[in-house]
């Protein structure tokens, strides 16, 4: 096994058969192809970002990735496991989180899960205490461990989640939409400790999500599934490229002025003394901000990031036409 | 790993998820208290419509109160127990609703063990305690000659009627990974079976008591031992010896139940629905 192949796949498709109600105990039978036909190759240590919309076939990859589905076809590796034959070998090897659901006994002091962890995973007394003591510092869970899980916010459910699933020092860590319902704050957290995961230990993460600001802060690479294919997997800077997406600069000047006029954005819409402009994602802003504020009364401003939807509708668009 | 030590580890996994389940009860102990309570006094009251019955008549279709109550103690401790063990299993097709059955999937440990042990509940032993109770009375009551064999057959057909129903409810969980909201049919056959086992067999008619012998072979967990401790006549003529083949039939149910578990896992694996 080379390293470069560390997680692989190689035309992975999963066909389901949807039986659809068609009167009285008639059936219909329709496949749909949740994923046609993926091919691509992780690297051990690479953070990478899997993006698209809802229904695009995300979730049926990880669940192929994590063994939970068999493919109806193609080659999948991970870590030279093939996941859906030995499933339990393969689950001392990776980490899950699914952000949705928690993995955490809800009626439980927090530390109890972790325990079950220890015995389950077989962890080894010593590594065991090693593990929880760095996870429980870095991701702040000091004065939480012996509160009942349903007790938690949000944002330290998922901190726990996490911890939870990397106790076994699993390779790859898998995370569907971790960030999903956090505050800034906790945003932040999270995406902290993930960066340093995968800084000092070369853990391998694979990681779902809505939010862009997640792959731009933590994601060297990015791939986009749309219909069950893989339409586009490279940096995120290419992708706003290929997307032409834009971001937006919001001012607001000191009276209701005419449109501004500056040079590599243009304005999208006026209201009163607000104005919002667009200009090329891969830009920064900085200098448009300095060029305004040199030229136009600026009383305030800020700047919106495009969201993925919109980003890869805009694919789609530039395909249809070309 | 052998089959021996897939077992191992299945246990292993049952009494680490199962412990986990206990002390998330006693959370709420008042709660826990109660519902125990609530448990032994619904089965209670169910036994008490027997006896209402028996107010009325002397007899039950050739049976007394307490032949019928030695059938009903047999059938509700075996139920019992397999309910305390395994009864959450008919929460499978929610599981599977709602995508938890995944997080289970990502774990080192046998699913089939992760499932039964799910949601254990210590509460459900007020319906083991109460067929107990039923069971130590008729034995009190009972005008029997015993001898080894027939206190020996007594456990042996209690824990082979456990067994066959653990098997039932397997199959019944197997069959919520094509269908998720069997739970019902399933009940039909749990909760309805130990039902129709409170009632000596001649109340039914041939083609029932055929049903439950060969088919689904409840009639194993107590009306064939207990015909044979009672020396009544058998359903249907059978011979003598079935009385003593619970063990076997139980063996049997619960490798096919395997069977179908393994083939319902391999479809939802496959079709993820």
């Amino acid at each position: 096994m080379t390293d470069d192949g560390f997680i692989a796949l190689q035309g992975v498709e999963k066909v389901f058969e949807v039986r659809k109600k068609a009167g009285f105990l008639k059936r219909e039978r329709r496949a749909v192809r949740a994923v046609d036909g993926i091919s691509f190759a992780v690297a051990r240590g690479e953070m990478v970002g899997y993006i698209g919309p809802n229904g695009a076939g995300k979730s049926t990859t990880i669940k192929m990735l994590t063994g939970i589905l068999t493919p109806s076809a193609g080659r999948l590796r991970v870590a030279g496991i093939d996941p859906s034959r030995e499933r339990r070998l393969l689950a001392h090897r990776i980490g899950v989180v699914f952000g949705q659901r928690t993995t955490l006994w809800w009626d439980l002091p927090l530390i109890d899960s972790y325990r079950l962890a220890h015995r389950m995973y077989r962890i080894p007394d010593a590594r065991y205490r090693e593990n929880l003591d760095r996870l429980v510092e870095l991701l702040e869970l000091g004065d939480l461990l012996d509160v009942p899980v349903r007790q938690l916010s949000l944002g330290q459910r998922m901190r726990g989640d996490i911890a939870a699933a990397l106790l076994h020092d699993p390779e790859v860590l898998y995370l569907d939409e971790p960030t999903i319902g956090l505050d800034v704050v906790s945003k932040a957290k999270v995406r902290g400790f993930l960066r340093e995961l995968n800084a000092e230990r070369g853990t391998t993460v694979l990681l779902t999500t809505h939010d862009l600001q997640d792959i731009e802060q933590l994601c060297s690479r990015v791939m986009v599934i749309d219909h069950g294919r893989l339409m586009y997997d490279g940096p995120l800077a290419g992708l706003h490229e290929a997307g032409e997406s834009e971001r937006t600069l919001v001012v607001d000047l000191e009276r209701e002025l005419p449109p501004v006029e500056v040079e590599s954005a243009r304005v999208v819409r006026v209201e009163g003394p607000r104005q919002w402009l667009a200009f090329p994602a891969g830009r920064s802003a900085a200098p448009l901000v300095a060029r305004l504020a040199a030229e136009y009364p600026l009383v305030d401003l800020s700047v919106r990031e495009p969201d993925i939807e919109a980003v890869i509708a805009k694919m789609y668009a530039e395909k249809a036409v070309s | 790993m052998g089959e021996g030590g897939r077992l191992r580890e299945g246990v292993r996994t049952y009494l680490m998820i199962a412990g986990m389940w206990v002390r998330s009860t006693m959370a709420y102990r008042a709660s826990f208290a109660m519902t125990t309570f609530g448990n032994f006094a619904a089965t209670f009251f169910d036994f008490v419509a027997i006896m209402l019955m028996f107010s009325r008549v002397d007899m039950l279709a050739g049976w007394t109160l307490p032949e019928v109550a030695f059938l009903y103690g047999l059938s509700g401790t075996a139920f019992g127990l397999a309910d305390l063990v395994i009864g959450s299993m008919e929460r499978l097709g929610r599981r599977v609703r709602d995508g938890t059955l995944d997080t289970l999937l990502v774990r080192p440990a046998p699913v089939l063990a992760q499932v039964a042990a799910d949601q254990f509940a210590l509460r459900r032993l007020g319906r083991v305690t109460q067929g107990a109770l039923v069971l130590g009375w008729a034995v009190s009551r009972l005008d029997v000659d015993w001898t080894l064999p027939k206190l020996l057959l007594m456990p042996v057909a209690v824990l082979s009627g456990c067994g066959i129903f653990c098997a039932v409810f397997v199959t019944g969980a197997a069959f919520q990974f094509l269908a998720q909201d069997a739970a019902e049919v399933q009940n039909a056959f749990t909760y309805g079976g130990t039902t129709l086992l409170q009632y000596p067999p001649s109340v039914f008619a041939k083609e029932l008591v055929r049903g439950v012998t060969f088919v689904l072979p409840l009639a194993f967990v107590n009306w064939l031992p207990a015909s044979w401790i009672l020396g009544r006549p058998y359903p249907l003529d059978l011979p003598d010896w079935l009385a003593f083949t619970p063990p076997l039939v139980a063996v049997g149910c619960c490798a096919l139940a395997g069977l179908a578990w393994r083939a319902g896992l391999r479809s939802y694996r496959s079709t993820g629905s």
